[in-house]
C-alpha cells in the first residue's frame, strides 16, 4: 500500500485499457494496480511485493512494461494500458498464453500474467530472442515455482510460431 | 475403453487456461458486499509482559473493530499438535511480531494509521536468541528444559565401532533460516453468521488444519466451520500451518463485527511474522574403515523451532529420519533436538528438515573421502545402501534401486570425470576457478512412520448425470500439479477422456479429509486413493448392468444418467489402508519410516570469481528414481523449481535476525534467484515403480530441495580447496575464507581428521 494516497483532490483520469477507453475520477497518487484490480475489476495484475521487485503487477504502459505498483495514475492520463486479460479475446487464449500452458510455464500462476506480459514485451523488441535475451527480458519478474526453465521453452516456442507465421 | 494411456502424458494442466488468462481467482482477487479490512497489532520485543496498551489519538477508535484476547469464545490457541501457540497474546509475549490485538476498518489506509498509534508497554523478560544459549537452559523459554522435541534413533553397537576405525571423522555443518517467498502472501476472507457459523476463504495448503483450528478457537462444531481454497500463488510450506493463525484473526474481527473481513498481509508483513525454514546445526563423528567403509557413526541434530512447538516435532523427525542418507551404517546412534528460542515459529518448508540434516550428510560424506584419500564417487559406491539392507531406522530396502547405476547415469549425463580433470588443470591460472560436485540423497514419500495411519484419509469421486466426473480431495493445488495428477488418474481409472474429469474446489462442506496437502503425499497416496474412488463409481454401474466391460463416453454417460435417475447421487469413496507389512515403533523410532523413497544424484558445476567472490553454478544435473512419472511436463517443474529453490538456499537467502527479528524483510534485500542467476537445470528421470502409489507413483515435491546445496557447496571446495560448512554461503563468507590466505583452511568448523 503506498502512502497516503488519499492526500489532495480527485482528479480526472482519462486513458486507455485493453484499448477501451476509461474516464475516472482517483487520487493522484493512487497506484495503477489498485485502480485496475479495485476500480475496473481487472484482477490478473496481482501485488507480490509492492515495491517494484518481483514484478506480478506487470502491466504494459504505452507499450512499456512497468511495475503497476509503482506507477500513480495521474501518470497515465491519455496512455494505453494492456493488462494480461487484454491478451485473450473472446476467451481464446493468444499463442504466447497456449505456449505457456503448453509447457509448463505457468504452476502456480501468480507471476503468470506478469510474466506472460514481460514476454510480450521482450517479443515486441526481440521477435527472435536467443536463450539470454529471454533470461534477461524476465529479469525483472520473479517466479518462485518453476526455476523458469520451462518459462524459457515456452517463450521460444512461441517466438518460433510467431517468426513462422 | 481405448483411450490412450493418459497417466504418464503431458495433458495441459487443469486450471492452466484461467492461470495464463489471468482469470484464476485469488483469495484478494475477491471482495463480499460490506466487508471490512483487517489488521494485526503485534509485538515489539521478543520476550515480556505486556503492561499497558494504550490507543492514541488522532483515531477515532470508534469506527474501529477492536479484537484482544478477551473476545476469542473458545481456546485461545492455534490447535496442531500441541496447541501452545495463542491465537492473540494474553499477559505475555515470547517473540517480535507475535500477534497482540487485531483491528478492523472498512478503509484500509485509515486501518494502517490505527495500527501505528497503539502503543504497548511491556515489562521486558530474557530473551533467547540461539539454539546454543536454549540449549544451555540458563533461561528458561518453554517448557522445563527449552527442548520442544527429541528423538534417539539406534541402531546396532556404535559404541563398540571406535577402537576399530581405522579414521575417526568429524564434522559440524550449519543451515540458515530460509523465507518460502510465495509470490502471492498470505492472505484469507473469513465471514460469520450466527445460524451458519464461520466461513474462511483462503490461500492455503490444509483445509482440514485451517477448520480443526477454527472449531477450537471459536468454540464452534464441525458443521458451523467452513473452510474453502482459493486459488493459491505458491506455498511451499510456508501454507501449511500458518493459514490457521491468518484465518483465526479474520473470523474473530468477522465474529466481533458481524461482516465479512479480509485480511491480506503485505510483502514485509508476510516475511517479518510467518514461518521460514528451521536453521540446523548437525554434528557428525564417524568411524571408517582403512578403504572407506562406513563403520558406524554419531549423528548430532538440532533445530532452532523458535518460540511455540508448532511442527517443530514433525520437521524434526523427517530431519532424524533422513540423517543417514542413501547408505548403509551397520551401527549409529542419531539424537536430536529442536529447541525454543524467542523468534517467530520456525515452519514447514518444502523438505522438512531432510535438506538440513542431508547437507550435513553429504558434505561429511566428501570429508570421509579426503581424510581416507579416495574420490567422493568412490565414498559413496562404497556405502550406498542396497536391496535387503536397512536404514537407519531398520526399514529393509524392498526395491530395486541401484544406486551405482544411478551414479554411473548421472556422472555420465554431467560429463564429471572429464570435468573434473580438466578444471583441475584450468584452474591453474587466472582469477576463476571451476569446480564440480556431487551429492546423493533420498526422500520418503508420506507422512511418517504410522502418520499415514492416523490422518486415516477419505477421497471421493462423483459421476453426474452429464458423464462428467468430480474428484473430491481436500488436497489443495497451489503450482504443484495436484489437480492434474489427480484428475488423469481418474480418468484413466475410467477409461475417460481428461477433458470429462473435473476437480471440486477444496470446500469442507463439499470434500471429504483426503489429509494435508504436504509431505510429497498428493500423488501417491491421494493417488491411489482416488484410483480406488474411481474404480468403485466403474464398479456400481457394472454391478448394476448399466455397464459393460467396454464402453464409450457416450456411454458411460447414458449409464450415470440411467443411475442417477433411479438413485439419485452416484458417488464413490475410499479410504486409507495401511499395507499390511508396515511396522513402526513410535517409541523407539525403528521400522519402515516411509512407504516408498525417491532416490537421487544431483550434480553441480560452479564458477568461483576470485575478483567478486561470488559464485555461479554453471550447469545442473537432476537425476532421480520417482517411480512412475504421472505428467513429464509437471514432474520437470517440480524439480527445476525445487532445485532453483534449493540454489537459493545454498547461495542467496539469508535471513538477517536482529533480536530474533528478521531485518531484511523485503524482496529487495532478501535475495532469491532470478531468471539471469541459474544455470540450465537439467532433469532426468528413472522410473522402478512403487507398489504403494497409484500407477507406481513416488513423492516428488520436496525430494529436489535436499540436493542442490551440499552438491553446490562440494563444488566450491572442488573450485577453491576451502571447506565452507555453512548455508547461506554468500560473497562476503567467499571474501573472508579466500581474501587472507592464511586464514583456517576449515571455514565455521572444527572439522578434522584422524589416521
Amino acid at each position: 500500500m503506498n502512502p497516503s494516497p488519499e492526500k489532495g483532490a480527485k482528479c480526472e483520469v482519462s486513458f486507455f485499457v485493453n484499448g477501451k477507453e476509461t474516464n475516472l475520477h482517483a487520487h493522484p497518487m493512487e497506484r495503477l494496480l489498485d485502480v485496475l484490480r479495485n476500480e475496473l475489476g481487472l484482477t490478473g495484475a496481482k501485488e507480490g511485493c509492492g515495491e517494484g521487485e518481483c514484478g506480478s503487477c506487470s502491466v504494459l504502459l504505452d507499450g512499456m512494461l512497468v511495475n503497476s505498483c509503482l506507477v500513480p495514475i495521474a501518470q497515465t492520463n491519455g496512455a494505453s494500458v494492456v493488462t494480461i486479460e487484454g491478451l485473450s479475446t473472446h476467451d481464446l487464449m493468444s499463442p504466447l498464453q497456449h505456449a505457456f500452458l503448453e509447457c509448463g510455464g505457468a504452476q502456480c500462476g501468480i507471476c503468470t500474467p506478469g510474466m506472460i506480459l514481460a514476454t510480450v514485451h521482450l517479443l515486441e523488441k526481440k521477435p527472435e530472442p536467443v536463450l539470454s535475451d529471454i533470461r534477461e527480458g524476465l529479469a525483472g519478474n520473479l517466479c518462485r515455482c518453476t526455476g523458469y526453465m520451462q518459462i524459457f521453452e515456452a517463450v521460444a516456442k512461441a517466438a518460433q510460431r510467431r517468426v513462422a507465421k | 475403453m481405448n483411450i490412450p494411456h493418459i497417466v504418464g502424458a503431458s495433458v495441459p494442466r487443469k486450471e492452466g487456461r484461467e492461470k495464463v488468462t489471468g482469470a484464476a481467482r485469488y483469495v484478494d482477487d475477491m471482495a463480499l458486499p460490506g466487508m471490512l479490512h483487517g489488521a494485526t497489532v503485534r509485538s515489539s520485543v521478543a520476550r515480556g509482559k505486556i503492561k499497558t496498551i494504550s490507543f492514541g489519538p488522532g483515531v477515532d477508535w470508534n469506527e474501529f473493530v477492536v479484537v484482544t484476547a478477551k473476545d476469542i469464545p473458545g481456546k485461545n490457541c492455534i490447535a496442531l499438535i500441541l496447541d501452545d501457540q495463542p491465537c492473540l497474546a494474553a499477559g505475555t509475549v515470547n517473540h517480535p511480531e507475535e500477534p497482540i490485538l487485531l483491528l478492523a476498518h472498512a478503509d484500509r489506509h485509515k486501518l494502517r494509521k490505527a495500527v501505528e498509534a497503539i502503543s504497548i508497554e511491556y515489562e521486558p523478560l530474557p530473551p533467547v536468541h540461539s539454539m546454543e544459549e536454549s540449549e544451555r537452559q540458563s533461561t528458561i523459554i518453554w517448557g522445563s528444559d527449552n527442548i520442544l522435541k527429541r528423538y534417539l534413533v539406534e541402531k546396532g553397537d556404535v559404541d563398540s565401532v571406535w577402537k576399530e576405525a581405522a579414521h575417526i571423522v568429524e564434522g559440524e555443518y550449519f543451515t540458515g533460516a530460509q523465507e518460502q517467498l510465495y509470490i502471492e502472501n498470505n492472505g484469507v476472507i473469513a465471514s460469520f453468521e450466527p445460524e451458519h457459523g464461520v466461513t474462511v476463504w483462503g490461500s492455503l495448503q490444509c483445509p482440514y488444519y485451517v477448520h480443526k483450528a477454527l472449531m477450537a478457537l471459536c468454540g464452534l462444531p464441525e458443521d458451523m466451520v467452513r473452510v474453502v481454497q482459493m486459488e493459491t500463488g505458491g506455498a511451499f510450506g510456508g501454507k501449511e500451518e500458518y493459514p490457521s493463525m491468518i484465518a483465526s484473526h479474520a473470523a474473530l474481527l468477522a465474529i466481533k463485527s458481524g461482516k465479512p473481513v479480509k485480511i491480506i498481509y503485505d510483502r514485509m508483513e508476510d516475511m517479518v511474522a510467518t514461518t521460514k525454514r528451521h536453521p540446523s546445526r548437525t554434528r557428525h563423528r564417524t568411524a571408517i574403515s582403512k578403504e572407506g567403509k562406513i563403520l558406524g557413526g554419531e549423528i548430532e541434530f538440532t533445530i532452532d523451532g523458535g518460540a511455540y512447538a508448532t511442527l517443530s516435532s514433525v520437521v524434526l523427525s523427517r530431519g532424524t529420519i533422513h540423517a543417514g542418507g542413501p547408505y548403509y551404517w551397520p551401527s549409529v546412534r542419531i539424537r536430536t533436538k529442536a529447541m525454543a528460542t524467542n523468534t517467530p515459529p520456525h515452519g514447514a518448508f518444502r523438505g522438512f528438515g531432510a535438506p538440513q540434516s542431508l547437507f550435513a550428510l553429504e558434505r561429511h560424506m566428501d570429508r570421509i573421502a579426503q581424510v581416507v584419500g579416495i574420490s567422493p564417487i568412490e565414498v559413496r559406491r562404497l556405502n550406498f545402501l542396497k536391496t535387503g539392507q536397512t536404514t537407519t531406522t531398520e526399514q529393509t530396502i524392498r526395491e530395486n534401486i541401484d544406486l551405482d547405476r544411478l551414479l554411473d547415469r548421472a556422472l555420465e549425463l554431467s560429463g564429471y570425470n572429464v570435468k573434473k580433470k580438466r578444471f583441475a588443470e584450468e584452474n591453474k591460472n587466472g582469477p576463476r576457478q571451476k569446480g564440480i560436485g556431487i551429492a546423493a540423497f533420498l526422500h520418503g514419500a508420506g507422512f511418517t512412520g504410522s502418520g499415514e495411519r492416523y490422518l486415516n484419509s477419505l477421497v471421493g469421486v462423483e459421476a453426474a448425470a452429464d458423464g462428467v466426473v468430480r474428484v473430491l480431495v481436500s488436497s489443495a493445488e497451489f503450482g504443484q500439479g495436484t489437480n492434474t495428477v489427480l484428475c488423469q488418474i481418474a480418468a484413466e481409472a475410467l477409461g475417460l477422456p481428461y477433458e470429462n474429469i473435473a476437480i471440486a474446489q477444496p470446500d469442507t462442506t463439499v470434500v471429504p479429509n483426503s489429509g494435508p496437502t504436504v509431505a510429497s503425499r498428493t500423488a501417491m497416496i491421494v493417488g491411489k486413493l482416488v484410483q480406488s474412488a474411481a474404480r468403485g463409481i466403474r464398479d456400481t454401474l457394472a454391478k448394476t448392468g448399466l455397464l459393460g466391460d467396454e464402453y464409450s463416453p457416450e456411454q458411460f454417460r447414458a449409464a450415470c444418467r440411467e443411475y442417477i435417475a433411479a438413485h439419485g447421487a452416484l458417488k464413490s469413496y475410499a479410504r486409507y489402508e495401511s499395507p499390511g507389512d508396515v511396522y513402526w515403533d513410535d517409541a523407539k523410532y525403528r521400522g519402515e519410516a516411509y512407504a516408498a523413497f525417491a532416490w537421487a544424484v544431483y550434480v553441480a558445476e560452479v564458477t568461483v570469481d576470485l575478483t567478486t567472490y561470488s559464485v555461479t553454478v554453471d550447469d545442473f544435473v537432476a537425476l532421480q528414481e520417482i517411480g512412475k512419472v504421472l505428467n513429464p511436463v509437471l514432474a520437470e517443474g517440480q524439480i527445476t523449481g525445487g532445485v532453483a529453490q534449493a540454489i537459493g538456499f545454498a547461495l542467496y537467502e539469508k535471513v538477517v535476525w536482529q533480536n530474533g527479528r528478521m531485518l531484511n524483510n523485503q524482496m529487495t534485500n532478501y535475495i532469491m534467484p532470478t531468471s539471469v542467476d541459474l544455470p540450465p537445470i537439467r532433469v532426468f528421470f528413472e522410473e522402478l515403480g512403487n507398489v504403494h502409489g497409484a500407477h507406481g507413483a513416488k513423492g516428488i515435491g520436496e525430494l529436489p530441495m535436499d540436493g542442490p546445496a551440499p552438491a553446490i557447496v562440494n563444488a566450491v571446495e572442488d573450485a577453491t580447496g576451502v571447506r565452507f560448512n555453512s548455508i547461506p554461503l554468500l560473497p562476503e563468507d567467499l571474501f573472508e575464507a579466500l581474501f587472507d590466505e592464511s586464514a583456517d583452511q576449515d571455514v565455521s568448523s572444527p572439522v578434522r581428521g584422524s589416521a
